[in-house]
C-alpha cells in the first residue's frame, strides 16, 4: 500500500496511543463495565490497522517485530491453560474464582481468574486480526 | 417494535439470500454478511426489546435486559469476522487460481476417475 | 464390569495399537514375531476354559455399555463359543508363525498388514463370545471390514480391489439384513440377549414375525459363508495373501455364518422351514462347489471352491440335526448325531483346509505360480511339501486313516437317518440328501485328487516355471506341519476332542434336549461294520478313480453352463447397471453449480417452516408488552432497508461495500438503543475492520460483470429470497410473541456478581457461566486465521489439474 499522507502519519501516531490505551482501559474494565477480552482485542487489532493504513507493511513489521500467528497461539494456550488449572484445586475444568486483595497503592481490588482467561480471548483476538489482515497485505 | 424489528431482520435475510444465489463470488461473500446481520437482528428482537436497563449491575436499575442474546450476539459478531474473511480469501485465491470469479464456472467435473 | 474375559476379546484390538511402533522402532526383527504372542497366550487362556465348559457350563462376565437400550457387553464363553476361540486363536498362531516366512520383511508393509489381521483376530472373538446381538452385529462388521483390508492388501493389483469390494458388498449387505432380523428379534422378545432369546424360544415361534426375522439372519450367515448362490466373493477373495486366505477365508471368517446358525439352532430350529432351508441350502452348495472346483485351474481356486463346498456340508449337517429337536430327549435320537458331526467336521476342515492353504502358498512361493497346467513333477523336489499335500488331500477326500474320513462317515450316516425323518415332506423328498451328497463326494475326490497329483506328479515343466524350484525353508513348513500332525491325531484318536470340546458345543446347540446332568454321548470309531456308509465311501472312491482317469471325456459338461448366465455375470451387471443410474440421477440434480444447491437448501427451508408453522398454528402476535416505536428507530429502519436494496441491485464493488458498511454501522446503532453496550462496540469495530479488509481484498478482484445473470434467474431468485424473508419474520414475530416458559436470564441477573464477582453480566457470560463455548469459539477464530494464513501462501503449485 503505497502513500505518502503526511496528515494521516502525524494524526496516526498521536492516535494511537490514545486507542491503545482505551483498548486497555476497555479490556479492564470488562468485567463490570461494557468491554472486555473481544472488545478490547478488537480496538487494539483496530489502532494497528490503523497504523498499517497510515505506513506500510514494512514499516509497521519493523516497529512491531512480532509473529501474530505466535501471538495467537500464546493466547489459545493461555485460554486452555486457565481451564486446565482448575484441575489443581479439583474443580472441574474452566471454574472460575475471585476475590478481594488490598493493594498498597491502588487499594481494595478485586481479582478473578475469569481475567486470566480474558487474556487468552484478547490475544486470539489481536493475533488473528493482524494475521488476517497481514497475509492478506503480503500477498501481492 | 417487535414487529418492525421482526420485518427488518426478513429484509435482511431477504436481501443476504438473494446475494447468496447470484453468480458472482463478492456478492456471495457479502451476501453471507447480510444474513448475519439479520440473524443478530433477529435475536435480539426475540427475546424483547427495551425491557430494562443494559445488562450492568453497576447501574443498579430496577430491571434489566435479557443478557443471554448479548452474550448470543457478541459471539455470532466475531465468529462471522471470522468467518466472513475465510470467505473472502477463498473467493480471492479462486479467482487468482481460477481466473473467474463466476461460480458457474467453477463447476468441478463429475467423474470420479 | 470389565474382566479378564473382556479383556481376551479386545487383546488383539489393543495389540494392533502397538504393531506400526513395534514396526517403526525395531525394524531388525520381523513384526510377525511380536504379533505371535498375542493369539498364542489368548490360545493357552481359552484352554484353561474347556474343564468349565465340559463341566459346569458357561462363563459370563457383563459390562455395560449402552444400558438404556439394553445393550451391553457380556461375554458368554459356553462349548460352542471356546470351540471357535480356540480354532481362532489357534489357527490364528499357525498363521502368523507361517507368514512369518511367506511375507518379506524388506519388501511388504507389514504393520499394516499385522494391524489389520489383530484387529480382525479380535473381532472374530467378539462374534463368537458376545452374548448381545447388537455387540455380536458390531464385531461381525468388523470382521468383513478387515476381511475388505486384508484381501485388498495387494491394493495396486486390479484383481484385489475387485475381490475386496465383492466381498465386502456381499457380506455387508447379509450382515444388513441380519441386524434387521435381530431387531425384529428384539421386537418379539424384548431382549438383545441370546440366551434369554433362546430361554423365551416356545413363545417365538408362533409369532408372526418368526418367519422374516429367520430368513433374514439367514441371509445374513448364507453370505457370510458363501453359500450359494452367495459364494461368488469367496473365489475371488483368493487374491488376499495366502495366510489371510488360510486364516478368514477357510479356518474362522466364512464360519461366522456356521457360528450363527448354530448358535440360533435353539430359537429356529422346531421350524420344517428351518430344516429345509438350512440343509437344502447347505447340500445345495455342497454339490454345487464340489462340481466347480474340478474346473478350475488355480489351486488357490480349487480350494475356494472346495471350501465352499464344504461350509455347505458343515451347514446342511447343522440343518439335517434340527430334527432332533421333535423328539423330547437324547436317547435312541438318531438325528442328534448330526449336529455331532457338523461340529466334528468344522474342527477337521480347519486342520486339513489350513494346512492345504499353506501348501499352496509354499507352492506359489517356491515356484512362482499356482496354474496347474505349468505344475507337475514336485514331488521329488518337494517332498516334506507333498506329503502334507497328500495327507490333507486325501483327508478331504474322505480317505482313512485320517480325521475327514470319519465326518465323511458321520456325514453319510447323518443323510441316510434323515429319510427316515417323518414331518415337513421329509419321507419322500429327503431320498434327495443322500443322493446328493454321495454325488458331492465323488466330486470332493476328484478335486482333492487333482490338487495333489497335477501338482506333484508327472513331469516337471521347467520352461513354465520362472524360478528353479526347491523344498521351502523349515519354518515355512512349521505350521503346516502342525496341522497335518492334528489331521493324522485325530483320525487315530478322535475321542480326545468328544468330551473336551465336541459335547459341550452340542449342549449350547441342542440346550433342551438334555436333562438335569446329562450330557451327549459321543463316540467317534473306525470300524462300524458293513453298513451303508462304508459301501458309499467305497463307491465314491470307485467313481471318483474312473472319472478323474476319464477326465478328458467328460470336461465339455461344463460348457453348457454359459458365462453369461453365472452369478458372477448377474453381480457385475448389477454393479455397473446400478453405478450408471445412480450417476445420471445425481448428475440432474448435482450440476456442480452451488447456486442450484443453495436454491434446494434455501427453497426447502423456507417451505418445511413455513408449512410447519401453517399446519400447527404456530403463528401468534401479540402486540401487547412491546416497545413503542420512536422517531430514531425508524430512521434507522429505513437507512437499513435502504443500504440492503442498494446492496441487492447495485453492480459496482465499491457501492457494494459502502453499503455493506452502511448496514453493519446501522445495526451497531440499533445496538445502542436496545441497550446493548458490549455489542454496540464490538459491532463498529469489527465493521471498521471487516471494511478495511475488503477494501484490501477488492483492490484486486475484477468488476462485477453487468449482464450476467437473465431476469429470469433472477426473479426466481427474488421469489426464494423473499420466501426466506417472510419467514424470518414470522417466526420473529412469534419468537417475541409467545412466550413457552420462563427465561433462564434471570438466573445470570442474580448469581453473576454474587458467584463470578462481575458486574457486566454479558462479559460474565462470556469469561464464567458460558467460558467453554468461549473458548471453541477462539479456537474457531484460530483455525480460521490459519485456514487464511495457508491458502494465501499455499500455491497450488505441483498440481497440474484445476
Amino acid at each position: 500500500m503505497k502513500s505518502n499522507d503526511v496528515i494521516l502519519q502525524t494524526v496516526a501516531n498521536i492516535v494511537l496511543f490514545i486507542i491503545l490505551m482505551f483498548s486497555v482501559f476497555l479490556f479492564f474494565n470488562g468485567h463490570h463495565e461494557p468491554g472486555g477480552g473481544f472488545i478490547g482485542g478488537l480496538m487494539t487489532s483496530s489502532a494497528l490497522v490503523l497504523l498499517l493504513l497510515a505506513y506500510d507493511l514494512e514499516t509497521v513489521k519493523r516497529i512491531l517485530p512480532v509473529d501474530f500467528k505466535l501471538v495467537t497461539a500464546a493466547g489459545l494456550l493461555v485460554a486452555v491453560g486457565t481451564g486446565m488449572g482448575s484441575f489443581f484445586f479439583g474443580a472441574p475444568f474452566l471454574s472460575q474464582t475471585y476475590d478481594y486483595f488490598h493493594f498498597p497503592v491502588l487499594g481494595e481490588l478485586e481479582l478473578a481468574t475469569a481475567l486470566i482467561f480474558d487474556v487468552g480471548v484478547y490475544l486470539v483476538v489481536v493475533g488473528i486480526t493482524l494475521t488476517i489482515i497481514q497475509t492478506i497485505g503480503e500477498d501481492r | 417494535m417487535e414487529i418492525l424489528m421482526s420485518v427488518t431482520a426478513g429484509i435482511l435475510f431477504m436481501g443476504g439470500t438473494y446475494l447468496v444465489l447470484s453468480k458472482n463470488i463478492i456478492r456471495i461473500i457479502i451476501g453471507t454478511s447480510v444474513i448475519s446481520h439479520g440473524a443478530h437482528i433477529l435475536l435480539l428482537t426475540m427475546a424483547g426489546l427495551k425491557t430494562g436497563a443494559p445488562p450492568l449491575l453497576g447501574l443498579e436499575a430496577s430491571s434489566y435486559t435479557d443478557p443471554l442474546p448479548q452474550a448470543l450476539i457478541l459471539t455470532a459478531i466475531v465468529i462471522s469476522f471470522g468467518v466472513t474473511s475465510f470467505f473472502l480469501v477463498l473467493g480471492y485465491r479462486a479467482y487468482k487460481e481460477n481466473g473467474t470469479d463466476n461460480t458457474e464456472n467453477m463447476r468441478g467435473t463429475d467423474s470420479y476417475d | 464390569m470389565f474382566t479378564a474375559l473382556h479383556l481376551a476379546i479386545i487383546a488383539p484390538f489393543i495389540a494392533a495399537v502397538f504393531v506400526p511402533l513395534l514396526y517403526k522402532k525395531i525394524p531388525s526383527i520381523h513384526t510377525g514375531w511380536f504379533v505371535l504372542f498375542v493369539p498364542a497366550i489368548l490360545f493357552i487362556y481359552f484352554l484353561q476354559h474347556i474343564p468349565t465348559t465340559s463341566q459346569e457350563g458357561a462363563v459370563t462376565a457383563a459390562f455395560p455399555w449402552v444400558p438404556s437400550l439394553g445393550i451391553n457387553f457380556r461375554a458368554y464363553v459356553d462349548g460352542l463359543g471356546l470351540l471357535f476361540a480356540l480354532l481362532i486363536t489357534g489357527i490364528g498362531a499357525l498363521v502368523v508363525l507361517y507368514s512369518i516366512y511367506y511375507l518379506s520383511k524388506k519388501r511388504e508393509s507389514l504393520h499394516t498388514f499385522y494391524t489389520f489381521l489383530l484387529m480382525f483376530m479380535g473381532a472374530m472373538l467378539g462374534v463368537v463370545l458376545s452374548d448381545n446381538m447388537i455387540v455380536l452385529y458390531l464385531f461381525w462388521e468388523i470382521t468383513s471390514v478387515s476381511s475388505f483390508l486384508l484381501i485388498s492388501y495387494w491394493y495396486e493389483r486390479e484383481k484385489s480391489l475387485y475381490g475386496a469390494l465383492k466381498s465386502m458388498l456381499i457380506t455387508v449387505l447379509g450382515g444388513f439384513s441380519m441386524l434387521v432380523g435381530f431387531v425384529l428379534l428384539y421386537s418379539i422378545t424384548g431382549t438383545f440377549s441370546i440366551q434369554e432369546t433362546i430361554a423365551s424360544s416356545s413363545e417365538i415361534v408362533s409369532h408372526d414375525l418368526f418367519l422374516p426375522a429367520m430368513l433374514t439372519i439367514l441371509l445374513g450367515a448364507f453370505t457370510k459363508s458363501a453359500q450359494f448362490p452367495f459364494h461368488i466373493w469367496l473365489p475371488d477373495a483368493m487374491e488376499a495373501p495366502t495366510p489371510v486366505s488360510a486364516y478368514l477365508h477357510s479356518a474362522t471368517m466364512v464360519k461366522a455364518g456356521i457360528y450363527l446358525v448354530a448358535r440360533l439352532t435353539p430359537v429356529f430350529a422346531v421350524s420344517g422351514e428351518w430344516l429345509w432351508l438350512v440343509a437344502g441350502f447347505g447340500i445345495t452348495t455342497l454339490f454345487w462347489g464340489s462340481f466347480s472346483a474340478v474346473r478350475q485351474t488355480d489351486l488357490k481356486g480349487i480350494l475356494a471352491y472346495s471350501t465352499v463346498s464344504q461350509l455347505g456340508m458343515i451347514l446342511s449337517m447343522l440343518g439335517v440335526g434340527a430334527a432332533a429337536f421333535h423328539f423330547q430327549e437324547i436317547d435312541n435320537n438318531l438325528f442328534v448325531g448330526a449336529t455331532t458331526a457338523a461340529l466334528f467336521h468344522l474342527f477337521n476342515h480347519a486342520t486339513f483346509k489350513g494346512s492345504l492353504f499353506m501348501m499352496v502358498g509354499i507352492v506359489d512361493h517356491e515356484t512362482g505360480t499356482r496354474d496347474i497346467r505349468n505344475l507337475g513333477g514336485l514331488m521329488t523336489i518337494m517332498p516334506i511339501t507333498f506329503t502334507i499335500a497328500a495327507i490333507g488331500s486325501f483327508s478331504m477326500a474322505g480317505l482313512p486313516p485320517f480325521n475327514g474320513f470319519l465326518s465323511k462317515e458321520l456325514f453319510f450316516t447323518s443323510m441316510v437317518n434323515i429319510t427316515e425323518f417323518q414331518q415337513f415332506n421329509m419321507e419322500t423328498f429327503g431320498i434327495l440328501f443322500p443322493v446328493v451328497a454321495w454325488i458331492a463326494s465323488v466330486f470332493t475326490f476328484i478335486y482333492s485328487m487333482i490338487l495333489v497329483f497335477k501338482t506333484f506328479a508327472g513331469p516337471l515343466q521347467k520352461e513354465k516355471l520362472d524360478t528353479k524350484p526347491h523344498e521351502a525353508p523349515f519354518g515355512m513348513l512349521l505350521a503346516p506341519i502342525v496341522l497335518v500332525s492334528l489331521v493324522i491325531v485325530i483320525g487315530f484318536f478322535p475321542n480326545v476332542l468328544s468330551y473336551t470340546i465336541i459335547a459341550p458345543a452340542m449342549a449350547s446347540i441342542l440346550p433342551s434336549l438334555l436333562q438335569e446332568g446329562q450330557q451327549f454321548e459321543v463316540d467317534i470309531y473306525f470300524w462300524h461294520d458293513w453298513n451303508t456308509e462304508l459301501f458309499m465311501t467305497m463307491g465314491v472312491v470307485a467313481a471318483g478313480i474312473l472319472l478323474y482317469l476319464g477326465m478328458k471325456k467328460w470336461k465339455g459338461v461344463y460348457k453348457l453352463f454359459p458365462e453369461k448366465l453365472s452369478f458372477n455375470n448377474l453381480y457385475d451387471q448389477t454393479l455397473n447397471k446400478g453405478e450408471v443410474l445412480s450417476q445420471k440421477v445425481m448428475a440432474s440434480h448435482m450440476n456442480g453449480f452451488i447456486r442450484n444447491y443453495l436454491v434446494y437448501i434455501f427453497a426447502f427451508v423456507a417451505a418445511a417452516l413455513l408449512i410447519t408453522m401453517f399446519y400447527k398454528g404456530a403463528f401468534v402476535i401479540d402486540t401487547s408488552g412491546m416497545a413503542p416505536i420512536t422517531i430514531y428507530e425508524s430512521v434507522l429502519v429505513v437507512v437499513l432497508v435502504a443500504s440492503v436494496g442498494v446492496m441487492m441491485f447495485t453492480t459496482s464493488r465499491l457501492t457494494l461495500i459502502i453499503g455493506l458498511g452502511v448496514a453493519g454501522y446501522t445495526v451497531a446503532l440499533f445496538f445502542v438503543i436496545f441497550r446493548a453496550p458490549d455489542l454496540a462496540l464490538t459491532q463498529l469495530i469489527i465493521e471498521t475492520v471487516s471494511v478495511a479488509l475488503f477494501l484490501l481484498c477488492f483492490y484486486h478482484l475484477p468488476q462485477i460483470a453487468k449482464n450476467l445473470e437473465p431476469l429470469r434467474f433472477k426473479a426466481g431468485n427474488f421469489i426464494i429470497s423473499a420466501a426466506v424473508g417472510i419467514t424470518v419474520t414470522l417466526i420473529g414475530i412469534s419468537a417475541g410473541s409467545s412466550r413457552m416458559f420462563e427465561s433462564i436470564s434471570g438466573f445470570f441477573k442474580e448469581y453473576s456478581y454474587k458467584e463470578a464477582g462481575g458486574r457486566n453480566m454479558v462479559n460474565v457470560i462470556l469469561v464464567d457461566f458460558r467460558g467453554f463455548d468461549t473458548m471453541l469459539e477462539i479456537l474457531v477464530l484460530g483455525i480460521a486465521a490459519a485456514g487464511i494464513f495457508t491458502m494465501i501462501r499455499l500455491r497450488l503449485a505441483g498440481r497440474d489439474e484445476l
